[in-house]
Formats: C-alpha cells, sequence, structure tokens
C-alpha cells in the first residue's frame, strides 16, 4: 500500500453498497463503523445500513454524545471509542493452548485465516495502524498474529468531513487528509449531492476500483475535496507542541506531576481508547482436570499499579508516575523506541477521560513550566 | 616495642592519617604504641574505658555484641587499613561493643587520654581528628543502614 | 496447526537434575526435547514455563561453553517459582528465550574485571565468570566482590571456595549478618569496592544485585574513578513477553527485556536518580 497510485473515481453514495458486497465477494470480513450503546463503534458490517448516515457527534473532554444531523453523510462522525487495534491486536486472545502428554505436554497454535477489511479508517487511524506495525512486526521479533492479519489487511480509507473538539492531528503530522497506506481512500461529497470521491493507494485498491460501475473525477470534485479537508484543519483548535519529547523528559521530577495525580483516576480509559497504547499481560490457566492449559494475552494498561510489579511490590505506586510513565512513554520514549511518536492526534484520551483531563493541556502546563525554569 | 621512628613511618602509611601533617603525625606517634593480638584474643571489652584506639595494620578484627542464648553475634568485621574505636572521643569514654582479632591482628594503638589532652590543647590538631573520624562513622552508619533493609531477605516477609 | 517458530510459544526442555542451593534456592539442569543444543551469551535469560502455572523471566546460570544443559538457579519467591522448586527429574518445562543482553566479556578484553555481586545476583554473573576463567589470559586483574544475607544463603559457596583458591582471581565474600563462628567479612559489598585491588581507569565492572546495593555500589566504584560507562549493571523489572511487546519492563525509554537486562550504567543512571520511573 503506497501512496496515491492514480486511480480516482467518483462513486454516487448510492452505490456504497457495491463496494461493501464487492469487499465481502473477495473473502473479506468487512467492518466499519456502526451506532452501538450510544456511540459509533468498530464492527461487522452487511450492509451499507450498518453504517451510521445521518448521525454526526460532538467530542469534548469526558464528553461524548452523537446527535441526529440529517445533512451528515455515511462518515461524517469523528472516531469514537474504538480503534482498530482491537481486531489486529485483540483485547483478549488465546496465544496457545497445551495438553498434558505422558510425563510432558504438546502445545497447539490457533490458527485463524480470517482476512480483515477495514473501512472509515481515517488518516490518524491508519497513522496508528503504522505505529503498531512498529512494536509488533518491525522490531527483532514478530508477532505472528498481528503480523499476518495486517498483512493481508484491506484498508478502505476516508478523508474526515470535519473535526471533533478534541483532534489534534494536524500538529502530530497524522491528518487530517490521508496520504497514505490505504488500499482506498474516501471523500465523502455532499455540496448539492451525494458522493464519494475514490482514489487508490494500492494495486489491490486498483482492482476493486475496476469492479465498480463509477464515473470520471473532474477537476470540480477535486477542488470540492481539497477545500472540505483544507475546512477540517481550519476547524482543529487543539495543537500538541512539537519540542514536547525534550520537555517532558527535562521535568520528570516536578510537581506538576502531582497536580495531574490529584484529578486523574487511574482508570486507564486512555490506555483502552487509544489505538497505539500495545501494553498487554498474559494469563496462564488450567482447566479443573489439569490437563488442559491456555496461555492469553489481554491488554494490560500503565495506570494499574500491578504492571510494574517485581516480587517485593510495584515500581510506579503513586498515580504520578503512572501518568508520567504513561505520558512520557506516548511522546517521548516513543521517539527512542520507535522512531516517531506514539501519539496520532486522534484525541481520544481527551474525550474518554471520565475527568477531562487533556494530554495537549498538559504538555502545553509542561511547555510553560519548561520556559520558566 | 619498636622506635618511634618505626611508629612515625607506621603512621604516615596508615590510610587513616594518610596526608596529615608531619608535625601533627609526629604528635600522634607521641601517644601511639605498636600492639599484636592474637586470633581470639580482645582488643575492646563493652563497658571498659576507652582508653585507645587502634589503626589495623594487619589481620581482620569482629566488632561483636553478646546476646543471650547465643553465642556472640558480629556487628562488621575491620581489615587492614581500617580504625578501630570512637568511644574515645564521646564522653563518658567507654566502649560500647566488643572488638576480637578473629586472626593475628597487628595495630597501632593510641593512648585515647594523651591524643585528647594534646587536642584539647591544639584545636587544630582536634579538627584535623574530626575531619578524619567523621567520614568513618558516616560510613560505618550509611552500611549499618544499608544492612537494615535486609538487601537479601526474602521479599515477601512482612507483607 | 502452525509450525513457524512464534516468540511466544515456548520449546519444551525436560529437566534432568534438580539441586538444592539454599534454603529458598534451588538449581534446574534442562535439555531440549529435541536435544538441539541451547547457545546463549552470559547475561541473558529464559522465560521458563511450568504448566499451567506461568512463565517466568529467570537468566541462564550455567556455562556458555556446555550449551548441551540449560542451567537456571531460581530462588522460590512466587507461585511459578515455588512450583518449579517441586519439579523432578523427567518434569517437561517450556523454555522461551534466550532474551536480552550479554555482560560485556568481549568488549572487557583486557580490561581488569571486578565483579560486585549479592544474594541471587551471582546466578546470572556465573556464566561471565566461567568465561572470564576459561579465557584468563585475556583479561587482568580479576576481583569478584559478593554479599550474601548470612553466611548460610552464600550461593554457589564451593565454587566460591574454588575460585578463591585460584591465585589468579580474588574473592571476597562478606555477610550482613553472622555470629562469632564465621570467621568471614561481615559488612557491605560497597565497602569491599574500596580496598578491592584493580586500576580504576582500565576496569570494567559488571553489578548484579538488589538496586539499592548496586546504586550504593556505582557510587563507590564512581569514587574510585571507574568510568560511567565501563560499569555494567544488571536490571529488573516485570517482564511478561521478554520480546519488548508487552510494555512491562519499560525502564524510561529502555525495555528492560530487549535491550537489557544488562546496560552500560549510563545508559539507565535516571533510573537510580528517578524515582518510581
Amino acid at each position: 500500500m503506497g501512496k496515491t497510485s492514480g486511480g480516482r473515481a467518483i462513486l454516487p453514495a448510492q452505490s456504497l453498497q457495491t463496494l461493501i458486497d464487492v469487499v465481502h465477494s473477495q473473502g473479506y470480513r468487512l467492518i466499519g463503523p456502526t451506532l452501538e450503546d450510544n456511540a459509533i463503534v468498530y464492527d461487522d458490517l452487511e450492509n451499507v445500513e450498518n453504517l451510521p448516515l445521518g448521525i454526526s457527534d460532538r467530542q469534548s473532554p469526558g464528553n461524548y454524545r452523537l446527535e441526529d444531523d440529517p445533512s451528515a453523510g455515511y462518515f461524517a462522525h469523528v472516531v469514537g471509542p474504538h480503534s482498530w487495534k482491537r481486531f489486529l491486536f485483540p483485547a483478549a486472545q488465546k496465544l496457545w493452548s497445551a495438553t498434558r502428554v505422558d510425563q510432558g505436554f504438546s502445545i497447539q497454535t490457533p490458527e485463524d485465516e480470517t482476512k480483515l477489511a477495514f473501512i472509515g479508517v481515517r488518516a490518524c487511524e491508519i497513522k496508528a495502524l503504522q505505529m503498531q506495525d512498529r512494536v509488533f512486526s518491525q522490531g527483532p521479533f514478530t508477532d505472528n498474529g498481528y503480523g499476518e492479519k495486517r498483512q493481508n489487511c484491506l484498508i478502505i480509507a476516508v478523508n474526515c468531513s470535519r473535526a471533533a473538539d478534541t483532534c489534534f492531528c494536524s500538529s502530530m503530522d497524522a491528518g487530517p487528509r490521508v496520504t497514505e497506506g490505504f488500499d482506498l481512500a474516501l471523500t465523502e461529497l455532499q455540496q448539492g449531492r451525494h458522493d464519494f470521491l475514490i482514489e487508490t493507494g494500492s494495486a489491490n485498491g486498483e482492482a476493486l476500483l475496476k469492479e465498480l460501475v463509477t464515473r470520471k473525477a473532474e477537476d470540480q470534485d477535486f477542488a470540492e475535496a481539497d477545500a472540505q479537508l483544507a475546512a477540517t484543519e481550519a476547524s482543529i483548535q487543539r495543537r500538541m507542541p512539537s519540542n514536547i519529547p525534550e520537555v517532558l523528559e527535562r521535568h520528570l521530577q516536578d510537581e506538576h506531576w502531582q497536580t495531574i495525580e490529584s484529578r486523574c483516576l487511574n482508570c486507564s480509559n486512555c490506555t483502552l481508547v487509544c489505538p497505539t497504547c500495545f501494553c498487554s499481560t498474559v494469563e496462564d490457566t488450567t482447566d479443573l482436570t489439569g490437563q488442559h492449559a491456555e496461555r492469553w494475552r489481554y491488554w494490560d494498561s500503565c495506570f494499574n499499579t500491578d504492571f510494574s510489579y517485581i516480587h517485593g511490590g510495584s515500581i510506579r505506586q503513586s498515580g504520578a508516575a503512572r501518568y508520567r510513565q504513561w505520558i512520557t512513554h506516548k511522546l517521548s520514549y516513543w521517539h527512542k523506541q520507535f522512531g516517531t511518536s506514539g501519539c496520532t492526534g486522534c484525541g481520544r484520551c481527551i474525550t474518554w477521560c471520565p475527568v477531562g483531563i487533556d494530554i495537549t493541556e498538559e504538555a502545553a502546563t509542561f511547555c510553560e513550566i519548561d520556559k520558566r525554569s | 616495642m619498636v622506635s618511634v621512628e618505626g611508629i612515625d613511618r607506621m603512621i604516615s602509611e596508615h590510610p587513616f592519617f594518610s596526608g596529615m601533617e608531619p608535625g601533627y603525625q609526629a604528635m600522634i606517634a607521641g601517644c601511639a604504641s605498636n600492639q599484636s593480638f592474637e586470633a581470639g584474643q580482645y582488643l575492646i571489652r563493652e563497658g571498659d574505658n576507652a582508653d585507645h584506639f587502634y589503626l589495623i595494620r594487619h589481620g581482620a578484627v569482629a566488632i561483636e555484641v553478646h546476646t543471650q542464648g547465643q553465642t556472640s553475634v558480629t556487628l562488621e568485621t575491620l581489615h587492614e587499613g581500617d580504625v578501630l574505636g570512637w568511644s574515645w572521643l564521646v564522653p563518658p569514654y567507654h566502649w560500647l561493643f566488643d572488638a576480637r582479632a578473629i586472626q593475628l591482628t597487628r595495630v597501632i594503638a593510641i593512648d585515647a587520654a594523651c591524643l585528647r589532652e594534646k587536642a584539647e590543647a591544639d584545636h587544630s590538631l582536634g579538627y584535623e581528628l574530626y575531619s578524619r573520624i567523621m567520614p568513618v562513622m558516616s560510613e560505618r552508619l550509611s552500611a549499618a543502614r544499608l544492612r537494615l533493609l535486609d538487601l537479601y531477605g526474602s521479599p515477601r516477609k512482612g507483607q | 496447526m502452525k509450525t513457524s517458530q512464534d516468540p511466544m510459544t515456548p520449546n519444551l526442555f525436560q529437566v534432568q537434575r534438580i539441586r538444592r542451593e539454599l534454603a529458598d534456592t534451588f538449581t534446574l539442569e534442562l535439555t531440549a526435547e529435541s536435544n538441539n543444543e541451547f547457545p546463549f551469551l552470559p547475561g541473558q535469560f529464559n522465560m521458563i514455563y511450568l504448566f499451567g502455572s506461568g512463565e517466568v523471566p529467570i537468566s541462564i546460570s550455567g556455562d556458555p561453553a556446555q550449551p548441551n544443559r540449560l542451567i537456571h538457579t531460581i530462588r522460590a519467591v512466587g507461585s511459578v517459582t515455588e512450583g518449579l522448586k517441586s519439579c523432578k527429574s523427567g518434569d517437561m518445562l517450556g523454555i522461551r528465550g534466550p532474551f536480552g543482553s550479554a555482560w560485556p566479556v568481549e568488549q572487557a578484553t583486557g580490561q581488569d574485571i571486578v565483579i560486585i555481586t549479592g544474594g541471587i545476583g551471582l546466578a546470572p554473573l556465573r556464566p561471565a565468570i566461567y568465561h572470564l576463567l576459561a579465557n584468563r589470559q585475556r583479561y587482568g586483574k580479576i576481583v569478584i566482590l559478593y554479599g550474601a544475607r548470612t553466611p548460610a544463603d552464600i550461593l554457589f559457596r564451593k565454587e566460591l571456595e574454588r575460585w578463591r583458591s585460584r591465585f589468579d582471581i580474588s574473592v571476597e565474600v562478606t555477610v550482613d549478618q553472622a555470629v562469632s563462628n564465621w570467621s568471614g567479612r561481615v559488612g557491605v559489598v560497597p565497602k569491599l569496592i574500596n580496598r578491592a585491588d584493580f586500576a580504576p581507569e582500565e576496569t570494567t565492572a559488571l553489578i548484579c544485585g538488589p538496586e539499592i546495593m548496586m546504586r550504593f555500589s556505582v557510587k563507590a566504584l564512581q569514587e574510585r574513578g571507574v568510568k560511567e560507562d565501563h560499569i555494567y549493571v544488571s536490571m529488573e523489572r516485570n517482564m511478561k513477553c521478554a520480546i519488548g511487546f508487552c510494555g512491562h519492563c519499560q525502564l524510561g525509554s529502555q525495555f528492560v527485556c530487549k535491550d537489557g537486562p544488562v546496560f552500560p550504567y549510563s545508559q539507565i543512571s535516571s533510573a537510580f536518580r528517578i524515582r518510581e520511573l
């Protein structure tokens, strides 16, 4: 999957179902945004009715509300509580099972040959997938499950037609325009019409586009798409200071960590909604007969006290130390570990923090502290 | 008994007095004598008058405390280059622990009353002595505190 | 069933012998079910899986020149290690590894070597000691400084005595507590550093023990003038995956499992300065 590879066309919105059908016919499990429990989440899509047409969202620190908006298209919402990592790096995953044989045991690894297709992937989310690629498949070790699924994954991206109040992708160089890492990219155009501008980003995408009945994209289509993206970008209010990696590392012992601690509930919401957080734990279990054992991997969070437990006690006893671990890992250490920031500016951690702690605001505070010191 | 010149040299060579002004070293030598202790012999007994302190030249000394119902507990061992004893600087100048040679040990013994008198008469000498004994006390206190942590003990103890 | 080697899937090893070292410490001798050799570098560790009970990170304590037997010395401090303690010969265990960085025995060629360790910390250093002794002529002075809780807690006591009896290596053992029948040293390890015989500016120091002991040992070494980047420490953090996926063992920007456990002190000095890092 590379940059836009040339194929461009207009798909009328009423033909969106044909795209879904083509993806299904190629054997993919198609996952996309859908309405559930008053939130837009990612789940299996059977048909176009599963998409949240006419629904928009309002987000602010500690706040997420959906609203009906007759003018809203299929992808008028911004990112919700789910991210794509839950399909490539599931929250609970059986790594293997083992059965006792004589004095020993034998190990079986589960196989999953499902091919995944994601529709509605935002620029920041592509960035997040690429960040997790670096963790799970570009280091000295490869996570087999992740690597295979990711490699076979079809990405149908969407350019954001608006930004949430919590978005700051533009200052993370992660959006709002989709520029790479997709098979198809959609831009929903609704000025006096309802169409999708489709751009291809891979040979797979090209082949897919050929299966669809489309018309040629004209200059005015590109102009409308560009104007919409420019407006989205212009509406982004929050930003992450570019010197934050060094700033945080200079103030690891500042008193402000205690101020954050006094607000933070250590609930771990931020790490669960974060599309790049990859920490996990493993649990080994046996059944009652003791003949059958399994190893499961579960999402874990650096906000849990047990996370840093070594015999004798946990390293990070205080909430301040645990918040510091999270934000410094995300914004500072990630650069040293993986060559990029660990933040895409998606704003989920701001929205889903029950007390509305805002990563951009805390970053700005540390920059102020840095200026004063 | 060795000559005063010999004691002078031993004092100047011992780490505890190294770098000290020769004049002061000579004053200290005037209070010093050369002694040796067989393995098992006590240099110091708890409760006795602290009338000497010792610079260990060779050998090893255990600082011990006697506890009821068991053999003595060794609190620390001192070796070549160490200084033994500071109760001679702390009124009422009584030893708080035992010190026993655990092998043949050769020391420079310094007459505490003699040196206290000289330090009283020349506070600069007193200052020199205190600035050398303080780091020793500090090091021993740190070591005692480290051992208080029971670093190698069972991690589950007390939880 | 997938046959490709997933880094999270253990290989089977059989317990050949179990040897009691101390009241709570034991050594397992394992061989691969496949009969393959198990090459490793001194300082590396494995994840040992006890069927149904769980997995623990344990450093390798055997001789790197004998890759046909895998040796682990383990202190029973939790449910898995307690379970491993009751292993019998013939039992099967899962092994993932070897993982992590090694003691810099090659880079230290020509240098004096000071090994500073306490308690179970001697186990991860033993492979390095074997290597140094097998290549004795390539190094300057070799000094081993070891601390234990009491004389009864001295790990590998017979070996320490054997090393001590050699003329080309100096071994000092000290304990925290003893009664008067102990004729050795009583005191802390950092104090041994002040008097040990080595040339500070040409010394590589290898340290493994409780973090506080390492902190004070580094200080004592620095006071003697040993260069910061010639001091190596083996760090302990929570490890679940051993391959940098699970995030538990992070220490600043380092993953202890894959960037460590052996670090040049200069690389992780912040861990000694900043609390709860």
